[in-house]
């Protein structure tokens, strides 16, 4: 390992340079007339059509033949998955009824409300009085103005709607998260084979596997829940098993010395111990459930995300950002309740056996009073059922305003940077991805996959780009590569500096770390819409979409990086005489280097998912090629294209970890790997 | 006493009790006789006392215990019976036990002390099947442990044995009360019935008032004794405490040691105890087993250990602990020899009788459990133990 890293970077240098040279000019020679006779090298730049492998065809008919006609004896597929659906689908309706459209009778539109659903006033209650049993009044009035502004702002309605998906979807993800989880810790194999389907179903960007969903479950709430389930679980199944590997050993030996058996070691020693890690993986399902919310309205969820998406498709800025803000309130008011309810591992409370129910419970028996007398107090007086829409503030036409103001007075500058850009940046890199011969990128693929992870990363990587090639994926693939690339590179140089400035100085750091924190929560697609609004659409547009959405690793990992050089280390730089800069340059940065490292390799995971959406936006890569087939409602091609991009995904990820360990190994921060 | 009172063993124990308090009021309950267990001298018949005075059962028996890490250790032991050191690690193999051979006599301390690495939590971990030993036998009463099965091994450690460990182990998400109860819950009890239980044993460690605590809210001290009220809530027969003092500053480590001899005053449990202190070792133990790179080297008490080590590496433990501290009056005096006084226990250390000795005129009776005269102790004795001279 240590021979094959200290190799001469020079070796790099002349394998890019020669890469350089047979994109810029392959094309010229392979043209040439009567070199190596007819098509001559044609082959090389273009792979042939007559290649291509159907494999999209074939995926289509299988999934075809699996809704129409597969039968597993008792009962068919088709009969399975409407099970399935009957079983989400019950709660489902019952929670959006309570919280969002009261119960229904009647056909159709001509339905009566029989019994109405929540007030917006006891749902506010009920928040308040959760934000003040997780942690305190602050808290309770955080979330009780987050759930004021939704009324106020007239979307009252489809958040609830919103909400009643996360609460089925959640716990759903949850309690499969932690079996899944809990059997990977029992029984390793189980984990092994776990593991590479986690890895694939975290890479493939949601769109490829909508489509298959929208088959088997049809266009709905339903399809939506469980696009979102499937999305949300993997962290979930990953943070158990790690949490219950880390319980410490002395706990487990106690649990085996007090005679536990299987069961009650799970119960009540593994998991309640381990509970704090597992509820980060509860408020990472629920904030990725919610990150799903506009992406799942596309299979027919409705709400908050429908609300974006329909903007986004007419354009209308103010709405969108409106009701995206929305998400991001819902999102932030969701996170810090359930944050502050996996922080509140008990305290010691005041046992007062004697008290009646309601001096024991004084919040539950506010939020009682509060959700009887807006139920009486409803009948009469609308306003204490629903929020007046006469009364809805808007800030729609400012947004709108706003941005007609800088593209009327900006519009030579808006263009100027993006024209610089693309014609210096982004055309040139395009251009060279191209060009680059196919079969000379699958053998660098493969060489970079040898030297850094040995035969096995080798072999993984030539299968994958194997893969993309001969499904006839190659171009689109070069364009994702491209897209991706000038983002990424784009916001490491952005975000690099950034993070190292939060790393070395303590203020700038906490300034830096609340606009990460809101740059993290907002949903991906929130990035797009001032974006087109500034740039219209095409590639520009999806870049700085994608940096924005991207960026957020990039500074996170430099500045945890920093901060996570021994102070030792850096005070013995300075004994040493260092400059400042010096200090950052010989120490701090080379020693940051494998947390670097890793931050890149998040951006690029991050600017892989945000490349589907931005499909949206007129882009002509795989992502699209994703987004038609969702359309178009095609199986086969939907989930050949997010296969190409999970492999680029993985084989990226993989050779950035195995350079990252590598680092790591040379400074002596982890052991090599024996044998 | 405190108003807890014993359950299980009523009457033998009590007046045990009695006997060690008494006693320890004299001796500030440290330096209690070693090379004979005094709980075994009760105020009875003559001829019971004969009968208890012998080498009492052993209770906990391991024969030639292995225990190699790495793959085929089995098959390797297969292949060479007795392998050297040497032999194991050329194998490829990490040897954390090497034919332990170890005998636990009921209601002992049993000390084992090594350095870190020296096999000695991994011996233990073989003794409560945490481990599953690569070779050997292990009896406990005449019972083989390694053929029980994970059903009666639940059993066994439901009701036979308790554990305490270095970190505590004590269950976050649980109060004080809870966590002490918790082994009882386990076995299904009702909760009123452990938490009555519980309540008795946390008095008995002095933390009566602190059981609606969560263990964060406690000092180390205070956790380990949350962790020895668990351990002894379901009343083990076996205790096995895993360097259970380890973990806590020096100051409190001593308070925790005085507890600790208070506690099996009282209860007379069997106690295996791992320790990488000598210091530790030499206090509390009845008898010390010593190991070296998984091998025991040497199980004796703890004056046999200092008098006579049986190499180098004890003797270098040895050298640095205070004699007279461990070395008994009647392991010095002149046997047969007569004094004036009206006699000192033979049992007792020099350092309890160095300054009576030394301020006398003459050279003092020294005399057995029973009273009757067995020899005498000089200044020049005594003098020659505290300047540390050899033989």
């Amino acid at each position: 390992m240590r021979a094959l890293s200290s190799r001469p970077l020079w070796v790099f240098g002349a394998l890019l340079a020669l890469t350089w040279v047979l994109a810029r000019h392959g094309a010229g020679w392979v043209g040439a007339e009567g070199w190596l006779g007819d098509g001559g090298l044609e082959w090389a730049i273009k792979y042939p059509t007559a290649w291509v492998i159907p494999l999209k065809d074939y995926v289509s008919a299988a999934m075809k033949w699996l809704v129409e006609e597969a039968h597993f004896g008792l009962f068919t597929f088709t009969e399975f998955t409407r099970a399935i659906s009957w079983a989400i689908e019950q709660p489902y309706e019952l929670v959006r009824a309570l919280l969002a459209e009261g119960f229904m009778d009647g056909p159709g539109r001509r339905a009566k409300q029989v019994f109405p659903p929540f007030s917006w006033l006891t749902i506010t209650a009920c928040v308040v009085a959760l934000g003040h049993y997780a942690r305190d009044w602050v808290l309770a009035a955080i979330v009780g103005l987050a759930f004021l502004y939704l009324a106020l702002f007239g979307q009252w309605e489809s958040a609830m709607i919103t909400l009643a998906s996360v609460i089925i979807a959640v716990p759903i993800g949850v309690v499969g998260g932690l079996s899944l989880g809990i059997l990977a810790y029992r029984h390793p194999m189980f984990d092994r084979i776990l593991k590479p389907v986690l890895d694939l179903m975290q890479t493939i960007p949601i769109f490829a596997y909508l489509v298959p969903i929208l088959f088997m479950f049809g266009f709905g709430p339903v399809s939506a829940l469980v696009a979102t389930v499937i999305y949300a679980m993997p962290p979930m199944v990953r943070i158990t098993t790690m949490a219950l590997k880390a319980v410490s050993p002395e706990i487990k030996d106690f649990g085996v010395m007090t005679g536990c058996t299987r069961a009650q070691m799970t119960w009540r020693i593994l998991v309640p111990s381990a509970l704090p890690s597992l509820m980060v993986g509860v408020n990472q399902v629920i904030m990725l459930s919610l990150n799903m919310v506009i992406i799942a309205s596309m299979i027919g969820a409705g709400g908050l995300g429908f609300d974006v998406l329909s903007a986004l498709r007419r354009l209308d800025i103010g709405g969108g950002f409106e009701a995206g803000i929305a998400i991001v309130i819902l999102a932030i008011a969701v996170d810090r309740l359930s944050q502050a309810f996996s922080e509140r591992s008990g305290h010691v409370k005041p046992d007062v056996p004697g008290a009646r129910w309601p001096a024991r419970h004084p919040r539950a028996t506010a939020v009682l009073l509060v959700m009887i007398a807006a139920f009486i107090l409803g009948r009469f007086l609308p306003f204490f059922q629903t929020y007046p829409e006469e009364w809805w503030l808007t800030t729609g036409d400012f947004w709108d305003n706003s941005v007609k103001y800088l593209n009327i007075n900006f519009y030579d500058e808006f263009e100027a940077v993006k024209l610089f850009f693309l014609n210096y940046f982004m055309l040139p890199l395009k251009r060279f991805f191209l060009g680059i011969p196919w079969p000379w990128a699958c053998l660098m693929v493969v060489a970079l996959g040898y030297h850094f992870g040995g035969w096995r990363l080798a072999a993984m990587n030539a299968v994958m780009t194997i893969f993309i090639v001969t499904t006839g994926m190659w171009e689109k693939a070069m364009v994702t590569v491209y897209l991706c690339g000038s983002a990424v590179v784009i916001a490491s140089a952005i975000g690099i500096p950034l993070g190292v400035l939060a790393g070395t100085n303590a203020r700038a750091g906490s300034a830096i770390g609340v606009v990460i924190d809101t740059l993290q929560t907002l949903p991906s697609f929130v990035y797009l819409i001032p974006v087109v609004m500034l740039f219209r659409i095409g590639d520009f547009t999806a870049m700085v979409a994608i940096v924005a959405y991207a960026l957020v690793p990039s500074v996170r990992y430099a500045a945890h990086g920093i901060r996570s050089v021994s102070p030792e280390l850096v005070e013995a730089g300075v004994v040493a005489g260092c400059t400042r800069w010096q200090l950052l340059t010989r120490i701090r940065l080379p020693l940051a280097l494998p947390e670097v490292l890793l931050g890149l390799n998040q951006t690029i995971m991050l600017a892989l998912s945000m490349l589907v959406i931005t499909a949206l936006v007129g882009t002509r890569d795989l992502g699209q090629e994703v987004y038609i087939a969702l359309t178009k409602a095609d199986t086969g091609r939907g989930l050949v294209a997010g296969f190409s991009i999970a492999f680029i995904a993985i084989i990226a990820d993989r050779i950035i970890l195995a350079s990252a360990r590598s680092a790591r190994v040379r400074y002596g921060l982890e052991e090599a790997a024996h044998g | 006493m405190p108003g807890w009172m014993p359950t299980k063993p009523a009457g033998k124990a009590g007046s045990r009790t009695k006997a060690r308090a008494s006693r320890d009021n004299n001796t500030r309950g440290q330096n209690r006789p070693r090379d004979m267990p005094p709980r075994y001298t009760t105020p009875t018949s003559p001829m019971f006392q004969a009968v208890i005075r012998m080498t009492p059962p052993v209770k906990l028996l391991c024969k030639d215990v292995w225990k190699l890490y790495g793959t085929g250790g089995d098959t390797f032991l297969d292949k060479t019976p007795d392998p050297s050191f040497e032999q194991i690690k050329a194998a490829g193999l990490i040897p954390a036990v090497r034919k332990a051979n170890i005998e636990v006599r009921e209601g002992e301390i049993f000390v084992i002390m090594g350095l870190s690495g020296s096999g000695k939590s991994t011996l233990v971990r073989c003794m409560s099947r945490l481990i599953e030993p690569t070779r050997g036998a292990l009896f406990y009463d005449d019972r083989d442990l390694l053929k029980a099965t994970d059903k009666e091994m639940i059993e066994i450690r439901r009701h036979k044995m308790g554990m305490v460990f270095q970190h505590f182990a004590l269950l976050p998400h649980l109060t004080v009360l809870q966590n002490v109860a918790f082994p009882l819950t386990i076995q299904g009890q009702k909760r009123a019935s452990a938490e009555a239980r519980a309540h008795e044993v946390i008095e008995l460690v002095g933390l009566k008032g602190r059981e609606t605590y969560y263990p964060r809210e406690l000092s180390g001290g205070q956790q380990q004794r949350v962790g020895i009220a668990r351990s002894l809530a379901d009343e083990p027969e076996l205790w096995f405490l895993d360097e259970p003092f380890s973990a806590l500053d020096p100051l409190i480590r001593r308070e925790m040691q005085d507890e600790f001899l208070r506690l099996q005053g009282m209860l007379a449990k069997t106690i295996v105890f791992i320790t990488h202190d000598f210091d530790e070792a030499i206090r509390l133990a009845d008898r010390i087993a010593i190991m070296k790179d998984g091998a025991v080297i040497q199980v004796a008490t703890p004056e046999q250990l200092v008098l006579n080590p049986a190499s180098e590496y004890v003797e270098e433990f040895a050298r640095h602990v205070s004699r007279d501290k461990v070395m008994s009056v009647g392991s010095v005096m002149t046997p047969g020899a007569t004094g004036a006084g009206d006699g000192i226990s033979a049992q007792l250390k020099i350092a309890d009788v160095a300054a009576q000795v030394v301020e006398a005129d003459q050279p003092l009776t020294v005399v057995d459990d029973t009273g009757l005269p067995v020899g005498a102790i000089g200044r020049d004795a005594v003098i020659g133990v505290l300047i540390g001279k050899r033989g």
